[in-house]
């Protein structure tokens, strides 16, 4: 296990690199920011001391090279627009993020295993065919446009659901969460929704297909053989095997849960990294774009080193010594 | 004398396709004394195990049993309830499956699915349970029973996970075990031991044992009774003495000559001529009667079960009699 970790963190050293490189060219080409920085009535001598001001006269190499430089002792840079280091800027907005995604993996966990897993053991009933529809229905949506539809029904013309912002938020060691108070749980309840329907519906797909795989196995067929209670079989014996493809993909999804939440958070105006990051696109502020990257880079690095270590506690039959 | 543990009379269990009725098992009748070994044996499609599954009550859809009864010590099986029914199976009828590396459940560990195959029977504290689990396991010729306990299937040859389901079929002492070719996956030499182990293991616990097989020579060596499936329905029972040296039914005379022992040493090995015939939608008459030189008109009618006496059924109008020869 500790080889395995070890070459693991190597690899990702590797990647991260190259991505930070690939990160900053990308931002390079998206245009120059300093339009946006400076007023238009602005005097070309206030002009040129911005520029010189965030180094934007050096060339690229140069401009990437402090980057780098800084980045090895953990600082990754001040945003343009706030004039604040960029890592406290996104944590700021973490909570929030990671509390949505979280909210919207719990639904998909809690509803789509269950929905996916009765729709595996009664293929034939109405109620299956109309989860199989649901589900359909959930992938092929884009979230945009769902999420836009839920605020017409249910913020403007049902009135039931707030449609923007976090709610009344309480501390929870130090970090402001909603869904302690009925008012935050208000506000997350859509964008929630939202953000685990994609997820939800390929879960529902993917608990099915396995459940229908393993009940007939030779394996449930003895279980059954030896006089075990159906609820034993279900939630034990087949559970359990259906749950290795689902943790895999739940760990990448979560992944992107986090990454992609930006077009949910647009949405709902939820002050998260996906909002900060759209923002600053729209200003072009470098520092915190390539900074949000790349931590979405180690991100998805840590993510799936925990999925690979979890399938090996879930599928005995998985050695992680023995990979690569 | 007691009931029979298992006494199946007229069983007719069918699959109702898209492709057609298929009458997998069609008016079977045959009964086990406590403690007997009845070899069950017919070739792939014959209806053997779907009769196993039968007196298991698992037959899945669209699979149904339509007719018939099983009486196990003299209860109508059909009469209990699926809970009733739950309750006997892996209690007091065991099962043993044919491919011991797809029978246990990969991700869990041998003890979880010893433990709860006790735990489903009764209220038997975990302690006691592995204990019982550990017992099962030195009877089977498990060494270091107590470590294996923890470790997974994969974890162990194919040989062992036999062993180990065996062992599991006895951990409730059962009044009869039904077993599913469970030596047909494995090398010979580990048959020989488990034929062995199972013989002694029945003998010495009154337990009965349905052994269904398509392999006529370890039937042989192992049974007290023999039942030769053909198409649905059982065309000879009998003793396995009388009915290896006398043959009545044109099949059973075919299989035995088929065992490779019984061919002159570097002659062709024998074979029935012909395919087994599809289920679907199977007609009247002997069904073996395309692929026996002794069929005649009175083939197309379906040949009633004849008793012949001395625990001896066929169904054939133009029986064998006599010793059986090698030509």
């Amino acid at each position: 296990m500790s080889v395995f970790i070890a070459r693991r963190l190597l690899q990702s050293i590797a990647l991260v690199l190259v991505m930070s490189m690939l990160v900053f060219l990308g931002v390079f080409a998206i245009g120059d920011p300093i339009n946006t920085l400076v007023h238009p009535d602005a005097t070309e001598a206030e002009r040129q001391a911005i520029v010189e001001h965030f180094g934007l006269d050096r060339p690229l190499y140069e401009q990437y090279g402090r980057f780098l430089a800084n980045a090895a002792r953990g600082d990754l840079g001040r945003s343009f627009r706030f004039d604040e280091p960029t890592l406290s800027l996104i944590a700021q907005r973490v909570p929030a993020t990671l509390e949505l995604a979280f909210a919207a993996l719990l639904l998909t966990v809690l509803v789509g295993i269950p929905l996916g897993l009765y729709a595996g053991l009664h293929p034939d009933a109405a109620s299956s065919k109309l989860i199989l529809g649901v589900s359909a229905f959930g992938f092929s949506v884009p979230t945009f446009w769902l999420g836009l539809m839920m605020v017409m029904v249910f913020s403007v013309r049902l009135g039931w659901l707030p449609s923007s912002g976090r709610g009344a938020t309480v501390e929870l060691l130090g970090v402001p969460v909603s869904f302690l108070t009925w008012d935050g749980l208000k506000h997350m309840l859509l964008p929630a929704i939202n953000l685990a329907f994609f997820k939800l519906s390929l879960i529902i797909r993917l608990a099915r297909a396995g459940t229908q795989e393993v009940v007939m196995s030779d394996y449930v067929k003895y279980a059954r053989a030896k006089g075990l209670r159906p609820w034993r079989i279900v939630f034990v014996h087949v559970l359990k095997n259906v749950l290795v493809p689902i943790t895999t993909v739940l760990g990448l999804e979560f992944g992107r849960t986090i990454a992609f939440a930006v077009v949910t958070e647009t949405i709902f105006a939820w002050p998260g990294m996906g909002k900060l990051v759209i923002d600053s696109i729209n200003v072009l502020d470098r520092p915190v774009i390539v900074a949000y990257l790349l931590l979405i880079v180690v991100m998805f690095i840590a993510i799936n080193l925990v999925v690979d270590i979890l399938y090996s506690v879930l599928d005995p039959r998985v050695d992680l010594e023995a990979q690569r | 004398m007691s009931a029979p543990t298992l006494r199946v009379e007229d069983l007719s269990t069918q699959f109702f396709t898209k492709a057609g009725l298929v009458k997998a098992v069609d008016g079977v009748s045959f009964s086990v004394e406590p403690g007997e070994i009845m070899g069950l044996v017919g070739e792939s499609g014959s209806g053997k195990s779907v009769t196993g599954y039968s007196v298991l009550g698992l037959v899945d859809e669209p699979g149904r049993v339509v007719g018939g009864r099983i009486l196990f010590k003299g209860e109508d099986l059909a009469a209990k309830s699926p809970e009733q029914r739950r309750e006997l199976r892996g209690s007091r009828i065991a099962a043993v499956f044919q491919d011991p590396l797809m029978t246990l459940n990969p991700v869990l560990k041998v003890e979880t699915q010893m433990v709860e195959a006790i735990q489903a029977h009764g209220r038997v504290s975990r302690a006691e349970a592995r204990r019982r689990c550990v017992a099962a396991l030195g009877r089977v010729g498990i060494p270091a029973a107590e470590e294996r306990l923890s470790a997974y299937p994969h974890q162990f040859s194919g040989g062992m996970r036999q062993r180990v389901c065996i062992a599991i079929a006895l951990l409730n002492r059962p009044d009869l075990i039904i077993a599913d070719e469970p030596t047909t996956a494995l090398d010979v030499t580990i048959q020989a031991q488990i034929l062995h182990e199972m013989r002694s293991l029945c003998s010495g616990s009154g337990t009965s044992l349905i052994w269904i097989s398509h392999d006529l020579s370890v039937v042989a060596g192992l049974a007290d009774q023999i039942a030769v499936m053909y198409a649905g329905r059982i065309v000879e029972r009998g003793p396995v003495g009388e009915l290896l040296e006398r043959p009545a039914h044109p099949y059973t005379r075919g299989l035995i000559r088929s065992v490779p022992a019984n061919s002159r040493r570097g002659g062709s090995l024998y074979q029935i001529p012909g395919m087994t015939p599809s289920l679907v939608g199977l007609g009247e008459g002997c069904a073996f009667r395309e692929r026996c030189d002794r069929a005649d008109g009175a083939c197309l009618s379906t040949p009633p079960e004849f008793d012949v006496g001395g625990g001896r059924t066929h169904r054939c109008f133009h029986p064998y009699e006599g010793r059986h020869t090698n030509d």
